[in-house]
């Protein structure tokens, strides 16, 4: 037990140098900091598509590994980005009105800015004061405590009451899909605080940075991004190797007889849910800035569904096939549906992408599952030469163990 | 003497089918104590109801000195205070190695945070080499558990049972699929752990419950029939009738 942890885990290893030479090579080709190749709004992609791979992880820790289909990971996804999303609007929001208000011949007030501030954010859904849940909006460390504190209270008593009730499987999912499609009508609604359909916008213009031009902004969001990824890949990749991920993986495969080893199968289901909540969290609140604007369409059901497809499809259960899988059907899905990909024209019918490219992505979703079950990641074990069972699902019964044996020979 | 376990009045119905039926039964800290009874008679129902896996509907169920009710307690509170189970139909994780699923039953704190700051000791890696030594799967500690026969998962979940150090071991039907010197061999370390702990064994097998040589528990529609030595309750009719002349196995 000498050998240190990353000779252990080289995948850790190879994922950290890959991810180090993508930044460093999307920053050479930027328009900032290099030949100027690549494009600022694709370089804000690629930095949305790290923060992707990062909830990504999150929803491979709590699915591939905890067994817990959860689709309501993308709520903690937006609520994260809410959270910072308050502040910028609010600072940006503030020196907009400090600006206007110079102009008066009498210096203002702070009531004065306040109001001003609030007339500006809340003037659309048809307030002029600020909602209680902006008590903090005025603070950067106050709202960055929030982006971790509210997604992952949230978290935290939702899988209170779901775990401790024994909800499992299909019903949970279900609950889940509940829980994000609440928050999204609760938000959708202008009293929510959180104007409404309008959703929080001009997220990118980071207060402070005026003098900024947004070229090097986005790649200073690729490099956190990129930073979070890394950080992320290395603290579930800890948490899925020793003991902890023993059972988890045992909770997966059959937590009634967890329970009679002694550990509490609740808490345990907990703890990984709420922590996934705070890694989607934080993915979110690096994503949005980049993406500008945020509304609850955010927090649609839908959206979480699209997680666990990525996942399926980049083969859950290993950390690097999550995030293959959002990376590879996110960056593809936006090449489709941006109108990028050339129409197919049959004669008598025009594939349009933008139209047909959910139905692509379906079709891929159901082959992956019934065809090739570890996703793309499984290319990974065909390069290695590993060959896992061809059992078409059917349980090793008792005493065909050695099943797996004359498997592993053909 | 004082009891480790003591069941008494204990009352189970499924779906207006009386499986457990006004049960009482007593075990002490250092006895080995064989059930048997016919198919159905409630042996792994009563295990179940140890376990805190089902409720009884009345009836008490008391453990330890301080006689604290397993009623009130979960599937794992129980687990933490010194029960084990060992399952009729071998449970391990065939997904993990051998070696990692005896690591999982090992005794050590079992709270997530606890468990996700453990990292194993030099003693706890020779605990695990030894303990699957004693079960004989000393060479298989890296092969995953589903790779193997049905009576190496036998062995490997007695050696799970083994390191979770229990007071209480249930175990139910040990020798099924086991070869006759495997048989022995569960015997041996049977008698052997109840010097320390006590072991319940459920068993069909006659010869089997010969050889561990302990008082017998027989249960029948639910309910102790007779208790004893095994030559004592196979005279006794009613055994005779319900169990022995029934089904000869
Ligand atoms: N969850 C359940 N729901 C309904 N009936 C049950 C349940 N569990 C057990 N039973 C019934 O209770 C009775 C006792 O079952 P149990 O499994 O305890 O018997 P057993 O003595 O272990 O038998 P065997 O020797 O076959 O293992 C059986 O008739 C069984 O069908
Ligand atoms: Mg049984």
């Amino acid at each position: 037990m000498t050998r240190t942890y990353l000779s252990r885990n080289p995948s850790v290893l190879w994922f950290l140098l890959i991810l180090s030479g993508f930044t460093l090579g999307v920053t050479l080709l930027s328009q900032a900091y290099g030949v100027a190749f690549l494009s600022t709004s694709f370089i804000k992609t690629l930095g949305m598509t790290l923060c992707l791979c990062l909830v990504a992880l999150a929803m491979d820790l709590i699915w591939g590994y905890a067994g817990i289909l959860s689709l309501g990971h993308m709520a903690f996804f937006a609520l994260g980005g809410y959270m910072i999303g308050m502040w910028l609007m609010y600072a940006r929001t503030e020196a907009i009105v400090i600006t206007a208000l110079s102009n008066e011949a009498l210096p203002a007030t702070a009531q004065e800015i306040q109001n001003g501030i609030a007339a500006q954010i809340f003037g659309v859904v048809g307030a002029s004061e600020l909602p209680p849940v902006w008590l903090f909006a005025h603070s950067l460390p106050l709202q960055l405590l929030l982006v971790v504190l509210v997604p992952g209270l949230l978290a935290l008593i939702f899988g209170w009451l779901a775990f401790r009730s024994r909800v499992t499987g299909v019903y949970l999912s279900i609950l889940t899909q509940a829980m994000t499609l609440a928050l999204a009508l609760y938000l959708f609604q202008n009293d929510s605080g959180l104007r409404g359909n309008n959703g929080l916008s001009g997220l990118q213009n980071i207060p402070g940075l005026d003098g900024v031009s947004q070229d090097r902004v986005s790649v200073w969001f690729l490099w956190a991004s990129a930073f979070a990824l890394g950080l992320g890949y290395l603290l579930v990749a800890w948490v899925v190797s020793g003991k902890f991920g023993s059972v988890i993986r045992a909770i997966r495969d059959d937590e009634a007889r967890v329970r009679f080893l002694g550990y509490s199968v609740e808490g345990y289901k907990l703890f990984v849910f709420t922590l996934t909540a705070i890694i989607a969290a934080i993915a979110g609140a690096l994503y949005y800035p980049q993406a500008g604007i945020i509304n609850p369409a955010e927090l649609a059901p839908i959206a979480s569904i699209y997680l666990a497809v990525w996942v399926a499809i980049g083969g859950r259960g290993r950390l690097y096939g999550a995030v293959i899988g959002a990376a590879f059907v996110s960056l593809l899905s936006s090449w489709f549906t941006g109108g990028r990909a050339p129409s197919i024209n049959l004669g008598f019918y025009t594939i349009n992408w933008v139209d047909w490219w959910l139905i692509l992505l379906g079709l891929s979703f159901v082959g992956v599952t019934l065809f090739a079950p570890k996703g793309i990641g499984g290319l990974v074990d065909l390069w290695q030469g590993l060959r896992t069972p061809d059992r078409k699902g059917a349980d090793l019964g008792p005493g065909d163990g050695s099943l797996l044996e004359k498997e592993a020979k053909k | 003497m004082t009891q480790l376990l003591e069941v008494s009045g204990v009352s189970v119905t499924f779906d207006g089918f009386r499986a457990i039926n006004n049960l009482s039964f007593n075990i002490g800290p250092a006895e080995l104590r064989a059930i048997i009874g016919p198919n159905g008679a409630g042996k792994t129902t009563f295990m179940d109801i140890v376990t805190g896996k089902t409720r009884p509907d009345e009836g008490k169920v008391l453990w330890g000195d301080r006689l604290q009710s397993l009623l009130a307690m979960s599937e794992a509170q129980i687990a933490r205070a010194g029960v084990g189970r060992k399952f009729q139909r071998p449970t391990v994780f065939e997904d993990q190695t051998v070696a990692d699923n005896l690591m999982m039953a090992l005794k050590a704190a079992r709270g997530p945070l606890a468990v996700l700051f453990w990292s194993p000791k030099p003693a706890d890696h020779a605990r695990v080499a030894e303990l699957a030594t004693e079960v004989g799967l000393g060479d298989a500690l890296g092969r995953k558990s589903g790779e193997l026969s049905h009576g190496q998962k036998q062995w490997l979940e007695i050696g799970m049972l083994l390191a979770q150090e229990p007071k209480l071991l249930l175990v139910d039907e040990p020798a099924a699929g086991m070869t006759l010197a495997e048989r022995e061999h569960t015997t041996r370390l049977l008698v052997d752990l109840a010097k320390t702990r006590a072991v319940v064994v459920v068993e069909h097998d006659m010869e089997f419950v010969r050889r561990l040589n302990c008082k017998v528990t027989v249960l029948h529609e639910g309910s102790v029939l007779a208790e004893g030595t095994l030559d004592h309750v196979t005279r006794n009719p009613q055994v005779i009738d319900v169990y022995l002349g029934r089904s000869e196995r």
